[in-house]
């Protein structure tokens, strides 16, 4: 049997479970996702940087984990929460038990807990901060230590997960090299950057404080804003860098990128109940009422309705009327709330993609 | 966009009888089309041969037309109603089928009659193999290597290509019939052949085996705007080769990845596309190699399904009712969401427990059957469970089977050996889960097992988690923490005591002293994303409870739990009035069951819908938690009568007729007593409890005799004796006898008319709602007879006796509630053979013939609404309905003689102005249609050759040619018939066997007597079966296709809907 393992949520409420992953301690807002399958590349998704995710999918394990669909290099979130771990990994592709992977990465997870009575509760009351311990019982002194955590409002969490020096994506690429696309990189996927050489571009990364003009001197085709963690209004570096570029080159956002140019364009930006977090997202496209079943991933949105003179709403969600996407009139620059690379999810919107890389040739 | 304003009415056809393959998951789709349809304003026809189910009710389409499936009648019916439109995916693929027949008759353009749902290219593409191949090969996916054959040479050479095993399937036929595995070219010769025979086109499809890949299926619906949606995705968990009906299936996939899934949802997506399925739901299959996912498709069904029907219980989302809006024109963001209220239909399903489903098999009823699993679905009904994890739902669904296993207790092979064990393991049977479990617990590796069934290790690792609990229970019979995790993993209280050898109760006590009871959790579509409006409900071992009771006065109703043949369709169509009654009169109804075909299972059926087994713990924690002011347990057949003496003795009110009444008439000894007291007749009978005993009383009453064991269902093991030898014969070999299992012996009335009465009583009057008369003489199961509404024979003195005799024993029982009485009739003398005071199988075919729906009128009678204040008077019938009874014995290859045990899955009903024409109808919907020219081959045994002469007589009159054997032949012709003899089989060519192959004969009529002549003429009735020529195998079914035969000659076929029959 494993170690026991509790979580404290900032209202008292705690979870008592087991330790299946590393030990230790950690503290995080607690969020919860609703794909049925994917949870390594939701571990790897630097985007969930200052939370604790806890899938409402009850079995997780069950394929065990490869190299292949890691969305980083790291596992990113602060601690994993779980119905039941499967211990017994069975897909042609695993290489080993999640289990072994969160231990060797320092990553603590909880199971045996009942992870729908903790989403309900998520859905009633919003977002709760929460702390995560296999060192003691003591659900007082983890109050307390809760405490002390620092909500994500305001924070810069992008600055602890982008990458220090600029690179080229190095993987799997088209035949041809057509564009030269630079990403801003506030805790990429590689499954976006992938997408884009899949299309034949030359793909390069840079750090999320790099300004406007050393962009422009890489001579760009085209520039996409990547996803990332947190609030996007802690980030002022990155929304005057867009407003720089705005205009000069077409700009493509993704998630915290979509808030980004979102900020940088005039739109307000507000936090959500318990945001988007799953593949079963629908969200229709304005022009042709089309609806897409897009993967998600976000706790803030940002409202465009002082700004409609400019901005035009592409795509809303279907489930609560946000916007999902957004397009300058003007300005090549457009955006997507959600995830068109998926990773995990559906691969509806994968064309977007294409419609970036064609807008890169205007 | 809005719906369409161009169509008012709709045609949807449904899928007929109840057959292995095509069951009441159709009712359950149909009713929800209707349901929807009439909701957007649109009138619906609805055609459908099958009483028994909920679709046919007279207040669930404006026009209902129970008649038969055919080109012919469809013609009739279009031409009379002139729908706009007939969506043709509602049921299975009968109706897919008759919708393509329609179009290719010229029908549809003729009467300007529009496909909606599916076009009829889209349905050829998706069923016609070639064309499906091409859909397949342009999405840029990979299909399994196969080709179309006609003749066996064909075949031959195709098989050259694919290789062993073969896998031969026949095109447009439904549940894999015909459909084979072949290892050799002997057996793929024989496997051709036969799938050829049963292939309406005289096609079959020869492919590559993919046997022991992983197999998924997907459910898949678009909207005209081309929006796609993936409602749920299935995991089989038994590998390729064994039919997903015949397969345990478990929601979602469990064992890919996302990049795994997400390219399986993509092909699933290119697939509808290309397809062209416009708007409703398709299922696609997918097998996966386990060594590299290279992945191929099997095949697509262009219209909802048995998995559709499963992924709708499983996930919440009504696949159907959708598909039906789809269908007129709504898209998917235009419908809500019931359950949530506040999101769109246009969204993918995301679940937060497991749900497996579990078939359930018959292989009892038919001895001879092979009961390996393979290409050719051969259960006949299925239970689904959900939980929280993979082991609880699969123990709760093992329960839920009631098959006198409450988990994977160790099975019967003990003393088998390892070695003989795994040779068994190698091929899929039936019960190949205890023999995994049996593997399991003498030491065989997942390695070694994955090697011989290729089931995913990932289940086995499951299974094996589960027998370690046994184990580990075995030894601490007080722990609690122990017993929580047993508990959480599905275990029941029985279960657990049978481990460590303690009564139920006991662990029970202990269990909540201890503080482990269940919770309920909501199925909700959206894993709690959302808040939940539809108290959906299952059972777990966790922390938060939602069952959030209410505070009105509510009713449970008990449902009949898995199909099985002897207990079907028919009583979740009482459920499901009980239900409706209960909200009628303004009580909160809460259904409990767990077989997801149903309609009584729709969320939408009942306020509050427990999809939990049928078990006394169950069941009572359901209790618990709603504190209901009863529960009521006559509509659902034996599955829940069986648990009303537990329930009362553990303090539940049992809403109506007593479960000590109930005892009364279940109970033979005290039901003599009974009949004693009103003075009533039954025939002379006795008990035996050792063979010489049986020998003993069987001479009493004198040969033959009709034997059972007590307490059966279906007639199970129930036979006609004829002499010592066969009575010795039949103690030893067909039953398990003990003091508290006694086995019954009844006199057998030769050659008596047996008669059916439903009727309802309130304790003071008793409303007699049918007498039916059966076609087949008594000892032909009541459940395979053919019977007539009103009887076609009896005069009126002997019905009012009859009448008389069931108000008699209704009353004497204080029947509260629905009762069933068999009798049989023999030169005016009237005998009761059983009493069943609990709705029984003929309800609904009795409902819709007289117009009154008797469970309902039951249901208020229960909540003290007599009949009187009801208002319910007897009415004079000006029609006549025939109920017939389908067989499985095609898709079986097994005999077709019928008796006292119930070999029918399912059941037609025939209705008209006479009951020539009204027996006529059912066997055309039947599939025995009557002839009316051509040639007759009569063969019966010496006791009926004077009955048979008039049949003669009379086909020879019609016009008929008369063939028979040469022994019927020298007797008819001692009459003046022209009759001409063949040789016996055994005699060599040629015989009637040539005469069948070439199709020279159209009626064959054939009765048996001993076991010796059984078994020669056993070869006829094969082929009988296999061509499809109608038959009879009594004297008193043949004397009724006369009366047929004569209506067809004489009248023009009439169609009616029932709302017109019952204006009189």
């Amino acid at each position: 049997m494993n170690k026991p393992a509790i979580l404290v949520l900032e209202d008292g409420t705690s979870f008592t479970g087991q330790s299946f992953g590393a030990e230790g301690e950690a503290a995080g807002e607690v969020v919860f996702n609703t794909s049925m399958t994917g949870y390594q590349e939701v571990l790897t998704d630097p985007s969930y940087k200052g939370q604790m995710v806890t899938m409402t999918y009850p079995l997780i394990g069950n394929y065990g984990v490869n190299a292949e669909d890691e969305e980083s290099e790291r596992i990113w979130l602060e601690g994993f929460i779980v119905k039941e771990y499967s211990s017994f990994p069975s897909n042609w592709r695993s290489e080993e038990a999640l289990d072994v992977l969160l231990k060797r990465r320092g990553v603590i997870a909880i199971d045996g807990i009942d992870t729908r009575a903790l989403t309900r509760k998520i859905r009633v009351h919003g977002a709760m901060q929460g702390i995560l311990s296999t060192e003691t019982q003591d659900t007082a002194l983890l109050l307390e230590r809760l405490k002390k955590v620092p909500s994500l409002v305001g924070q810069d969490l992008v600055t602890q997960v982008t990458c220090a020096k600029p690179y080229e994506w190095k993987g799997e690429t088209g035949s041809t090299t057509r564009f030269h696309v630079v990403v801003y990189d506030f805790g990429v996927k590689r499954n976006i950057l992938r997408s884009l050489a899949e299309l034949g571009c030359r793909v390069s990364v840079v750090p999320a404080q790099t300004p406007a003009d050393v962009v422009l001197g890489m001579s760009p085709d085209g520039i996409l804003l990547s996803n990332g963690p947190g609030d996007p209004e802690a980030l002022p570096y990155a929304i005057a860098a867009v407003k720089s570029l705005l205009g000069k080159k077409p700009i493509f956002g993704i998630c915290l990128g979509h808030q980004i140019l979102g900020l940088a364009l005039g739109g307000k930006c507000f936090k959500m109940k318990f945001g988007h977090h799953g593949g079963n997202q629908p969200v229709m496209e304005m022009a042709t009422k089309k609806v897409q079943i897009t993967a998600q991933n976000h706790g803030f949105a940002i409202d465009f309705s002082a700004v409609e003179k400019d901005i035009e709403v592409t795509h809303i969600n279907l489930n609560d009327q946000t916007v999902e996407g957004m397009r300058h009139r003007n300005l090549q620059a457009s955006s997507v709330q959600y995830h068109p690379e998926a990773a995990p999810g559906p691969h509806d919107a994968a064309f977007f993609f294409k419609n970036f890389v064609d807008s890169c040739s205007k | 966009m809005p719906k369409r304003t161009d169509i008012q009415k709709i045609l949807i056809i449904g899928a007929g009888p109840i057959v292995i393959g095509q069951a009441c998951e159709f009712d359950y789709s149909g009713t929800q089309a209707c349901k929807a349809l009439r909701e957007e304003g649109y009138q619906v026809v609805l055609v459908n041969s099958n009483p028994a189910t909920i679709m046919t009710d007279p207040d669930v389409a404006d026009r209902t037309y129970v008649e038969p499936i055919t080109l012919e009648v469809l013609n009739a019916i279009i031409e009379e109603e002139r729908p706009q439109a007939l969506l043709p995916t509602m049921g299975g693929q009968t109706a897919l089928n008759m919708a393509v027949a329609l179009y290719d008759a010229g029908i549809l353009k003729r009467y300007q009659v529009e496909l909606i749902g599916a076009n009829y290219d889209s349905i050829k593409k998706a069923e016609d193999r070639e064309a499906f191949k091409k859909v397949i090969s342009d999405a840029g996916l990979a299909f399994i290597q196969s080709g179309i054959a006609s003749t066996l040479e064909a075949a031959k050479a195709l098989v050259r290509q694919t290789g062993f095993p073969s896998i031969i399937r026949p095109s447009f036929t439904m549940g894999g019939l015909g459909g084979d595995i072949a290892y050799d070219m002997e057996n793929f010769e024989r496997a051709v052949e036969a799938g050829l025979a049963s292939s309406p086109m005289h096609e079959v499809l020869i492919e590559e085996s993919a046997i022991g890949w992983k197999e998924f299926e997907l459910e898949v619906m678009r909207d005209k705007n081309d929006n796609v949606v993936i409602v749920c995705s299935i995991e089989n968990l038994d590998p390729m080769g064994v039919h997903t009906g015949d397969s345990i299936t478990v929601a979602p996939v469990q064992t890919l990845t996302d990049k795994e899934y997400q390219r399986m949802r993509d092909a699933a997506i290119k697939i509808i596309r290309g397809v062209g399925v416009d708007t409703g739901g398709s299922n696609i299959q997918f097998a996966l190699n386990p060594a590299n996912a290279e992945m191929r498709v099997i095949e697509m069904n262009p219209r909802v399904s048995r998995s559709s029907a499963l992924a709708s219980k499983a996930t919440g989302f009504p696949i159907a009712k959708i598909a039906a809006k789809l269908a007129v024109g709504l898209t998917l963001d235009e419908i809500r969401n019931d359950i949530t209220a506040v999101t769109p239909a246009s969204f993918e399903p995301t679940i937060d427990y497991v749900v497996v489903k579990i078939p359930r098999f018959a292989f009892e009823k038919f001895p001879d059957v092979d009961r390996t699993l393979s290409l050719q679905m051969k259960s006949v009904g299925e239970v689904m469970a959900i939980g929280r994890n993979f082991r609880e739902a699969f123990l709760k669904a093992l329960r839920s089977l009631e098959v006198n296993r409450e988990g994977m207790e160790p099975s019967f092979q003990k003393n088998l050996g390892v070695e003989a064990l795994k040779k068994m393991l190698s091929r899929p049977t039936f019960n190949q889960i205890s023999q995994i479990t049996d593997a399991i617990r003498l030491g065989v590796s997942i390695d070694e097992l994955y090697g011989l069934t290729k089931i995913d290790p990932w289940f086995l690792n499951q299974l094996q988690q589960i027998v370690q609990i046994e184990a580990d229970l075995v030894g601490l019979d007080q722990d609690a923490v122990l017993l929580r995790r047993a508990k959480a993993s599905g275990y029941s209280d029985r279960q657990i005591g049978r481990i460590t050898h303690r009564p139920e109760s006991e662990i029970t006590a202990w269990r909540k002293r201890e503080g482990i009871v269940p919770v309920y959790k909501r199925v909700d579509t959206c894993g709690a994303e959302f808040e939940a409006h539809t108290p959906y409900l299952y059972s777990t071992y966790e922390q938060e409870c939602e069952a959030a009771p209410s505070d009105r006065k509510k009713v449970i109703i008990l449902g009949s739990g898995p199909n099985r043949i002897g207990q079907g369709i028919e009583f979740d169509y009482c459920c499901v009035h009980a239900v409706l009654a209960l909200s009628e009169m303004g009580y909160e109804s809460i259904m409990v069951n767990c077989n997801p075909e149903t309609v009584s299972t729709d969320y939408d059926s009942s306020d509050r819908l427990y999809f939990e087994p049928l078990t006394l713990e169950d069941v009572m924690h359901i209790v618990e938690v709603e504190k209901p002011l009863g529960v009521v347990v006559q509509f659902g057949g034996q599955t829940p009568l069986k648990l009303a003496v537990p329930l009362q003795k553990a303090g539940v009110q049992i809403l109506g007729t007593s479960p000590d009444a109930i005892d009364r008439a279940e109970d033979r000894e005290r039901f003599k007593k009974l009949l004693d007291k009103v003075g009533l007749k039954q025939p002379t009978n006795g008990f035996a409890r050792s063979i010489e005993e049986a020998e003993k009383t069987a001479g009493e009453i004198g040969y033959p005799v009709i034997v059972r064991p007590s307490y059966v269902l279906g007639g199970r093991a129930m036979e006609i004796i004829y002499d010592p030898q066969s009575l010795r014969d039949y103690m030893v070999h067909a039953v398990t006898i003990s003091p508290e299992h006694p086995v019954l012996v009844d006199d057998y009335i030769e050659d008596a008319i047996e008669i059916d009465v439903d009727a309802v009583c309130d304790g003071e009057d008793v409303f007699v709602g049918g007498i039916m008369e059966h076609i087949e003489q008594a000892g032909v199961h009541s459940g395979d007879s053919a019977c007539s509404l009103p009887p076609f024979s009896i005069g009126p003195s002997v019905l009012k006796i009859i009448a008389d005799q069931t108000t008699v024993i209704a009353k004497e029982l204080k029947v509260i509630g629905l009762i069933n009485i068999q009798f049989a009739v023999k030169d005016g003398e009237v005998y009761i053979l059983e009493v069943n005071p609990r709705g029984s199988r003929t309800v609904p075919f009795v409902s819709k013939t007289i117009g009154q729906a008797l469970a309902k009128i039951a249901m208020k009678v229960i909540m003290g609404i007599r009949l009187k204040e009801q208002g319910i008077m007897k009415k004079t019938l000006h029609h006549v309905a025939v109920k017939e009874a389908v067989f499985p014995f095609k898709r079986f290859k097994t005999d077709a003689i019928l008796g006292p045990e119930m070999k029918s899955t399912g059941e037609v009903m025939g209705i008209d102005q006479d009951f020539g024409n009204a027996f006529a109808k059912a066997e055309t919907a039947a599939d025995n249609p009557l002839p009316t020219s051509g040639t007759v081959f009569i063969s019966v045994k010496d006791g009926d050759k004077a009955a048979v002469t008039p049949i003669a007589q009379k086909l020879n009159a019609l016009g008929f040619q008369l063939i028979a054997t040469k022994g019927t032949a020298d007797y008819l012709n001692r009459f003046e018939l022209k009759v001409e003899g063949l040789k016996k089989v055994q005699e060599g060519s040629p015989n009637i066997l040539d005469r069948l192959k070439n199709h020279q004969v159209h009626l064959v009529v054939n009765t048996v007597g001993d076991k010796r002549s059984k078994e020669d003429s056993q070869v006829i009735r094969k082929r009988v079966l296999q061509d499809g020529t109608p038959y009879f195998t009594t004297i008193a079914g043949a004397k009724a296709a006369i009366h047929g035969i004569e209506a067809l000659l004489k009248n023009k076929l009439r169609v009616r809907p029932l709302q017109v029959y019952h204006q009189h």
